[in-house]
């Protein structure tokens, strides 16, 4: 259905770049998909709307269809997630689930549930104190609605039912293998018990069951890892965020011990 | 088959590669600059080649300038206590405009971007630390612009700069003037309120 000339809808600021003389082209998560916008004079000390569309904003916006790219004409801020502009780690972690957002959801694609993920995990990373896991929680429930969600509850070689045990990680089948098949696949990572109970755990549950979660260092560590890998094989590329992470994480780990690092 | 001379369409092709500048706008310029005539057009290209060869990078200050220190690095007057550190040459434009700063500048080029993997390491702020280590500095001023990208680049340099004993400022946010109170956002007006002053 075409779009009205004039419309108003919520939006997430993804992306920003600098255009023109005191203009930004943004780049919107709506519900209605991802929308690449010109907000005009946003840059200007007196914008009336520059407040309310920084990075990651969750805002109420109007928008007017224009010859290449739709424009702001008003806009008021709903989020600003305040807890990610004081908190570098907290500031990283939303610019990864933004870049993966931009990765995964082509332009104009209606996914109301991806927009709803966003501003879920947006607001953990501003507020939550574990990071780590909510961003494995995001990255599973991405991958679900992406429709590249790794199977954990069945063998992807064979289709047995998985059972507590030595069980491998298939990165090119996107999950779990029983132990009968795992051996035989090459490539294949074996992963710890806990871990698989946790990705099963995290694959299952809603948001209030997994803030309840306690998770150690050790499984922590290999869920990102094994996440990580499934990601950059999915989308055949290396997150830039990801890497600009790791290096963060090193430098502030004295700092952040136990929170996300 | 095009009715276009090769000589404006690589114009058109060279100016389109500029940030903000679309075809259609490059097809403007080429064919202004055809009207406007041979003089205008010398003294644009003019001004482009001597872009490179007549500015260098301060290698105090990291600032674009005519000579190696800048202007303002070897100004004698200026305190060299204070360091104003800003995201681009350009903000230095701005603050020297304003006529109320004293001290020096440390240019950023950039601010912190995990999207765009632009990290501490591709910024100038190693140059910034051996600047500190020499001992006589005892302001560092963050003027990054008041976006979550450059308040992510003023915790960094804060959590760098504040183990040396050195005071870390930052900017302060607020209303601009001109600006409309019904129209601003809750961070601005709260960060207003939080850093009112005594008239």
């Amino acid at each position: 259905m075409p779009r009205p000339r004039v419309y108003r809808t919520e939006a997430v600021v993804l992306r920003q770049q600098d255009y023109g003389e005191a203009d930004r082209i943004l780049t919107l998560l709506t519900p209605g998909g991802k929308r690449t916008v010109l907000a005009r004079g946003i840059r200007r000390p007196t914008s009336r709307r520059a407040g309310h569309l920084g990075l990651f904003h969750r805002a109420e916006v109007m928008l007017a269809q224009g010859r290449q790219l739709d424009i702001v004409t008003q806009a008021e801020s709903l989020d600003a997630h305040e807890g990610l502009w004081h908190d570098l780690l907290r500031f990283t972690y939303a610019s990864y689930a933004a870049e993966l957002v931009d990765l995964f959801l082509p332009e104009e694609e209606e996914n109301p549930a991806v927009y709803d993920l966003l501003t879920l995990a947006l607001e953990a990373f501003a507020s939550e104190d574990d990071l780590r896991l909510w961003a494995r929680y995001f990255e599973l429930s991405l991958l679900q609605l992406a429709g590249f969600h790794p199977e954990f509850f069945q063998c992807v070689n064979c289709g047995a039912t998985i059972e507590p045990g030595p069980n491998r990680f298939d990165v090119t089948q996107g999950g779990l293998l029983c132990p009968r098949c795992g051996p035989e696949v090459a490539g294949a990572r074996t992963v710890s018990l806990g871990t698989q109970k946790v990705l099963r755990y995290l694959a299952s549950h809603d948001r209030e069951a997994i803030a309840q979660l306690g998770i150690r260092d050790a499984t922590h560590r290999e869920m990102e890892e094994l996440l990580h890998a499934f990601l950059q094989y999915t989308l055949e590329r290396e997150l830039k965020s990801t890497a600009f992470l790791r290096r963060l994480r090193s430098e502030l780990s004295m700092y952040e011990k136990g929170r996300g690092a | 088959m095009t009715a276009m001379p090769k000589a404006v369409g690589r114009l058109i092709d060279g100016l389109s590669r500029l940030p903000g500048i679309g075809p259609k706008t490059a097809s403007r310029l080429t064919y202004y600059l055809l009207r406007a005539g041979q003089g205008e057009a010398e003294a644009l290209a003019e001004a482009m080649l001597s872009l490179h060869q007549e500015t260098v990078l301060c290698s105090v200050c990291c600032n674009i300038s005519e000579a190696d220190p800048c202007a303002v690095c070897g100004d004698q007057q200026r305190s060299q206590e204070t360091i104003c550190v800003v995201e681009e040459p350009l903000d230095v434009v701005a603050i020297e405009n304003t006529g109320s700063y004293k001290g020096v500048y440390h240019v950023l080029h950039g601010h912190i971007s995990p999207m765009e993997r632009i990290g501490p390491d591709e910024l100038r702020i190693q140059q910034l630390v051996k600047r500190l280590e020499r001992g006589s500095v005892t302001e560092v001023i963050v003027a990054t612009n008041p976006t979550l990208e450059g308040d992510a680049t003023a915790i960094y340099l804060a959590r760098l700069v504040q183990p040396l004993g050195i005071r870390v400022t930052r900017l302060a946010l607020g209303l601009p003037r001109g600006g409309d109170l019904e129209y601003a956002d809750r961070m601005t007006l709260a960060e207003a309120i939080a850093g009112r002053r005594q008239i």
